[in-house]
């Protein structure tokens, strides 16, 4: 029993202890419930009813589940003066928009970046790096002095067209084609083929787990946009907002608002939990050379 | 092939070098044409913005009248009067120190622990760790865990068990505010970076392995220290970066749950400051300079630990 236990946890191995195995799963497990444990308690609250959200001692599940956060939510959101689809409407449009454009644009950059030879490549792929070394918090104030120049206040532009040249999704794009064996594209421009249809009809499609990894990376960021600096109008506003507008009522709310935090991690978990063996296969290739 | 190989060759000693290079640049221009959208995007909104942010850092500029030019003035106020931003800087450094090594080596060992085990379990704890990072605002129920009365998770608890017998402030209380900052932000820090380790680990070559223990490695940290570490050591590079980065850069977490500002500027970042003096106080040109500053700490301890790594297995 205690063999086929060991079995099942550790893939066959040399080198290792039977006590050192066991010992390492312990630790492992005090770190997933570290992690879980506020993961279970959003779940956990999204289905108490309101007297068992504030108990003493706190409950981490609903001895009575229900839906009732949920319905809440849809009523609380259906006496905005914009109707609540509009909300939903704007973040799913910055979302895909963002996110299609991000990858055909930076794979489109990648692409030459990691299989040309051209002048002055080194010095644009190391800005690009040095810039993953950078937080987009520190430019802020500049941003929207250049989002004012453009217009682009109280436009939808100001939030799709700079996720289009996110910087992580470039790299890790550029290290993955890069990977790509030489022999395809030189057979392919021996045939006469366009760069254009290198890339969209030999590159693409080999590519596949280094654009679903930028899918959740650019998801996940536009999905999450919340209240931004450069959107006022009340009908541009995006789901996040909307949703932030009801946990910001407090402590009666907190059912409705778990409801809500659990809504809104939905979509990337799911889209990481489809795709995550392409991901990890992806950032297998994410290693800084020297 | 060889010989297009050849061609090529000669022409990179051809003698009249300027005319050499424009010509090979005009032998990629679709190349550039096929870079040209992504590098103008980034151009404008990350090259940019850095650049504005130092010219504007030697400015006094509140956005109504037209900046106007004080030389150093912005950093002599910021390193000689400005007594909250060194309390800002202290913070910073408290928090990144602590969670930004924390936070990597934490990933790095969990990936590697990860590593040890079956697909399923692996998968399903990769998961596990990567979730908080990629849901959002899922971090305000820290809010609710760290809550000050006894229906927090955490005082309830403490209060259950009769080891406090009073709820405590978590979130406003100076004594615990670094900790519970520091814990919150350890739970947000299994970003990309974990998953870089994750799949290095799995894709180290397994035969190594079987050789390293006929030439005499006795267990797993030997095999960790000799062969594992050495054979991952880009994807730590690129962790590093991503860990270095994101601890620099923490201020709306904190903001969200232990308030902006926080009680007695016990967790004022750089961010924070920043924020305040371009958002609230409409002086851009000092602002400027507090980013100037945040900019060049965090591709400094960048460049710094880049060449620390470097030095594995050398």
């Amino acid at each position: 029993m205690k063999h086929s236990f060991a079995a099942v946890i550790r893939g066959k191995r040399v080198n290792r202890s039977r006590i050192g195995t066991m010992a390492m799963f312990c630790v492992l497990m005090v770190f997933a419930v570290f992690m879980a444990l506020p993961m279970i308690i959003i779940v956990g609250n999204a289905f108490k009813p309101l007297d068992e959200l504030w108990v003493f001692p706190p409950k981490l599940w609903p001895s009575n589940p229900t839906l009732k956060n949920f319905r809440d939510m849809f009523s609380v959101l259906s006496d905005s003066w914009v109707p609540f689809l509009r909300y939903i409407v704007n973040s799913l449009l910055i979302t895909a928009v963002g996110t299609a454009g991000h990858i055909i644009i930076s794979s489109m950059c990648a692409f030459s970046l990691a299989k040309k030879k051209f002048p002055g490549r080194l010095i644009i792929f190391n800005t690009i790096v040095l810039s993953l070394m950078f937080n987009a918090t520190v430019t802020r104030i500049p941003t929207y002095i250049i989002m004012a120049k453009m217009n682009w206040i109280d436009s939808h532009l100001s939030l799709i067209i700079p996720a289009f040249g996110s910087s992580l999704g470039l790299y890790l794009m550029k290290q993955f084609i890069e990977q790509m064996p030489d022999a395809l594209l030189e057979a392919a421009r021996i045939d006469g083929a366009s760069q254009w249809k290198i890339f969209w009809g030999i590159v693409m499609p080999n590519v596949k787990p280094a654009w679903l990894t930028l899918i959740l990376l650019s998801v996940q960021s536009l999905w999450g946009i919340g209240s931004s600096a450069y959107i006022y109008k009340e009908e541009l506003k995006t789901l996040p907002y909307a949703l932030n507008q009801i946990l910001a009522s407090g402590i009666s709310r907190a059912g409705v608002g778990a409801a809500v935090t659990f809504i809104m991690m939905l979509v990337p978990v799911s889209i990481f939990v489809v795709s995550q063996s392409n991901i990890i296969d992806t950032m297998a290739s994410s290693g800084i050379k020297d | 092939m060889t010989f297009i190989k050849n061609i090529r060759i000669q022409k990179d000693k051809s003698p009249q070098k300027n005319t050499s290079r424009l010509r090979k640049m005009r032998g990629y221009a679709e190349d550039y044409l096929f870079m040209m959208p992504y590098l103008l995007i980034f151009f404008v909104f990350t090259v940019l913005p850095v650049i504005i942010a130092v010219i504007l850092s030697f400015t006094y500029f509140n956005v109504l009248e037209t900046p106007s030019f004080v030389g150093f003035d912005n950093y002599v106020h910021l390193l000689v009067e400005d007594s909250l931003f060194m309390l800002a800087f202290k913070n910073t450094l408290i928090l990144s120190v602590i969670t930004g090594p924390i936070g990597f080596i934490l990933s790095l060992f969990l990936a590697w622990v990860l590593n040890e085990f079956g697909p399923k379990l692996r998968a399903f704890l990769t998961l596990l760790f990567y979730a908080p990072t990629i849901s959002g605002g899922a971090y305000m129920i820290w809010q609710i865990i760290y809550s000050g009365d006894s229906y927090g998770y955490l005082n309830g608890i403490l209060l259950n068990f009769n080891i406090v017998y009073t709820p405590i402030q978590w979130t406003t209380d100076e004594q615990y505010m670094m900790v519970a900052a520091i814990i919150v932000i350890i739970w947000m820090s299994f970003g990309a970076g974990f998953l870089s380790f994750v799949a290095g680990f799995r894709n180290i070559d397994k035969s190594l392995y079987e050789a390293a223990a006929v030439d005499g490695l006795k267990n797993r940290w030997q095999e960790l220290w000799y062969i594992t570490l050495p054979a991952i050591k880009p994807q730590m590079m690129f962790g590093a970066v991503m860990s270095i980065t994101s601890s620099f850069g923490m201020g709306d977490i904190i903001s969200g749950i232990f308030g902006f500002p926080s009680t007695n500027y016990g967790l004022h970042t750089l961010v924070h400051h920043m924020q305040d003096y371009g958002n609230i106080r409409y002086e851009m040109g000092y602002a400027c300079a507090i980013a100037v500053m945040l900019f060049i700490i965090m591709v400094g301890a960048n460049s710094l630990i880049q060449r620390l790594l470097r030095g594995i297995g050398d």
